[in-house]
């Protein structure tokens, strides 16, 4: 059976590696073997590595908003002018490198939306570059990673228009933050608040998207959740917990999302869509469809 | 949700309601036709389909589905150009389909027999789908588990009929449905079963008086064909 709170998966997490705890909730969910589920796993982040391997920066999206950035973010990441420093700045890179791939219609592996498709291999590829582990070694994350947004589409939402963006790229934050920090060595307990504390600092987030499209705000959103990924799980790595049980906060953000406006969940009216630019953009597509 | 509804699909993007599912809409709509890649088909996009679907690639993505691509096949954004080499003419509409989903559209086919097939399917998020019409009745089956597709009169026996034979087979069904457009007319059953239901089953099933069509579409490794390609009522 799915994991159903992050407080069922700190009390289990107490006795055993969390890593055997969500291979064996899959089995039973889908009726495979711990093999099967495993093989299925590394598949899967296999995918992520091709999709890392193709990005081309000289795409542009159906619109022309989308391409070339995450080149322009690796060059000066390793510029060493960086604010964030190096790493970060491939960090950086490699989120909007994922997004743009997206949004001209490269592959990608959903996680847990396309919209959002960026923000897990951004916090995990450069950690396994930089620690040096092997795709199997990254493989336990993964699982990590896909209870967590387990449970937040149990409790609340993945879809954008259910609850915002918060939704999204609240949730891919949320797993990217739980990954890291199990990948780092925390408790099942770190782990849990690590993904609370992400969706704290993402709550609200409304889905804006111009012209309907994934690509703005979409794209660069994935730069700012992958970031939040990483500072919320060193908050949790260095014994800091969020102060609201972590399953009441991903309560609250189903609470949020359900009070927010229609035309803030991914209507493509409000926000960065209503502006006058979104509402050009929006204008010329329009005009431009047979 | 399941923790591969969580991580994946593998898939071109940019949307998985607008490019994944509508690849798995047009695969849906091939299986169902049953005679590989349609000689013509005409595509109605309704609600955001229709508003956004071009920049979507939700067009590129359906044909994709027709030809029978998957949703990861890099040959996605080129599909216009693979159905004009295949021979495959395709027509698009705009329209709204009053009451239905917002990530809806209408595939009309016609295969190379003449057979013609009609479906409307809704993209349900995360690259989900489901059939909400096929030619002319109202029916709601997503594909996800073994599906077997009886249509048939409606008149009595045809539910003990098709039990009976999947007992037979040894298989189990977990839902099934009944639809039919009016008493005594043209009527459907959907039944999704735990696994696949054996070629004689199909075949039992085929041989049965006022039973007028039988397609299964396996959850894994695409459709078996359709021996009585008896249409359904076109309402």
């Amino acid at each position: 059976m799915a994991i159903e709170s992050l407080a069922a998966l700190t009390e289990a997490g107490k006795h055993e590696d969390l890593f055997d705890v969500i291979v064996r909730s899959d089995c039973v969910d889908r009726g495979v073997t711990p093999g099967e589920s495993i093989a299925q796993m590394t598949a899967l982040y296999g995918a992520i590595r091709r999709a890392q391997e193709g990005y081309d920066a000289g795409l542009r999206s159906h619109s022309g908003m989308v391409g070339g950035d995450g080149a322009r973010m690796r060059a000066y990441a390793s510029s060493g002018r960086t604010i964030c420093g190096e790493y970060i700045g491939s960090v950086l890179a490699q989120a909007l490198e994922m997004g743009e791939s997206n949004a001209c219609m490269k592959c990608i592996v959903a996680a847990p939306t396309a919209g959002s498709c960026g923000v897990l291999p951004a916090v995990l590829l450069p950690y396994q570059q930089r620690e040096g582990l092997s795709d199997t070694e990254m493989v336990p994350a993964m699982y990590v990673a896909g209870a967590i947004g387990q449970v937040i589409a149990q409790k609340a939402s993945i879809a954008g228009a259910a609850g915002g963006c918060q939704a999204e790229i609240g949730t891919a934050s949320a797993m990217g933050a739980a990954a890291l920090c199990y990948l780092a060595g925390g408790s099942a307990e770190a782990v849990c608040h690590a993904a609370a504390m992400a969706i704290k600092s993402l709550l609200g987030l409304v889905c804006d998207p111009i012209a309907g499209l994934v690509e703005v705000p979409c794209v660069k959103r994935n730069a700012a959740g992958a970031m939040i990924a990483m500072s919320s799980a060193d908050l949790a790595l260095a014994g800091i917990r969020s102060a609201v049980p972590p399953d009441e906060v991903i309560d609250a953000m189903r609470e949020v999302g359900d009070k927010m406006d229609v035309s803030l969940r991914e209507t493509g009216l409000g926000g960065m869509a209503a502006t006058p630019f979104g509402q050009a953009v929006s204008e010329k597509m329009n005009s431009t469809e047979p | 949700m399941n923790l591969f509804d969580i991580l994946g699909p593998v898939m071109v993007g940019p949307s998985s309601s607008h490019t994944a599912g509508a690849v798995r809409i047009g695969r849906m709509a091939r299986r169902l036709l049953g005679e590989g890649t349609p000689q013509a088909a005409k595509i109605t996009l309704s609600g955001s389909f229709a508003a956004t679907g071009q920049g979507h690639g939700t067009d590129r993505a359906l044909v994709a589905g027709l030809l029978g691509m998957q949703t990861d096949d890099a040959r996605i954004p080129v599909s216009f150009a693979i159905a004009k080499e295949c021979g495959m003419r395709c027509t698009f509409a705009r329209k709204n389909l009053s009451g239905e989903h917002p990530n809806t559209a209408k595939l009309e086919l016609t295969g190379k027999s003449g057979k013609s097939l009609s479906m409307i399917a809704s993209s349900l998020g995360g690259g989900r789908i489901m059939v909400v019409e096929m030619n002319g009745l109202r029916v709601s089956f997503s594909g996800d588990l073994p599906t077997l597709i009886v249509q048939n009169r409606d008149q009595p026996g045809h539910v003990r009929d098709v039990s009976g034979v999947l007992a037979a087979g040894g298989v189990n069904i977990a839902t099934l449905h009944l639809y039919r457009d009016y008493p005594g007319g043209s009527a459907v059953m959907i039944i999704e079963t735990d696994k696949t239901v054996p070629e004689e089953s199909l075949d039992t099933l085929r041989a049965i008086r006022g039973i007028t069509g039988v397609t299964f579409v396996s959850a894994e490794t695409g459709m078996m064909p359709v021996a009585s390609p008896t249409k359904i009522s076109e309402s």
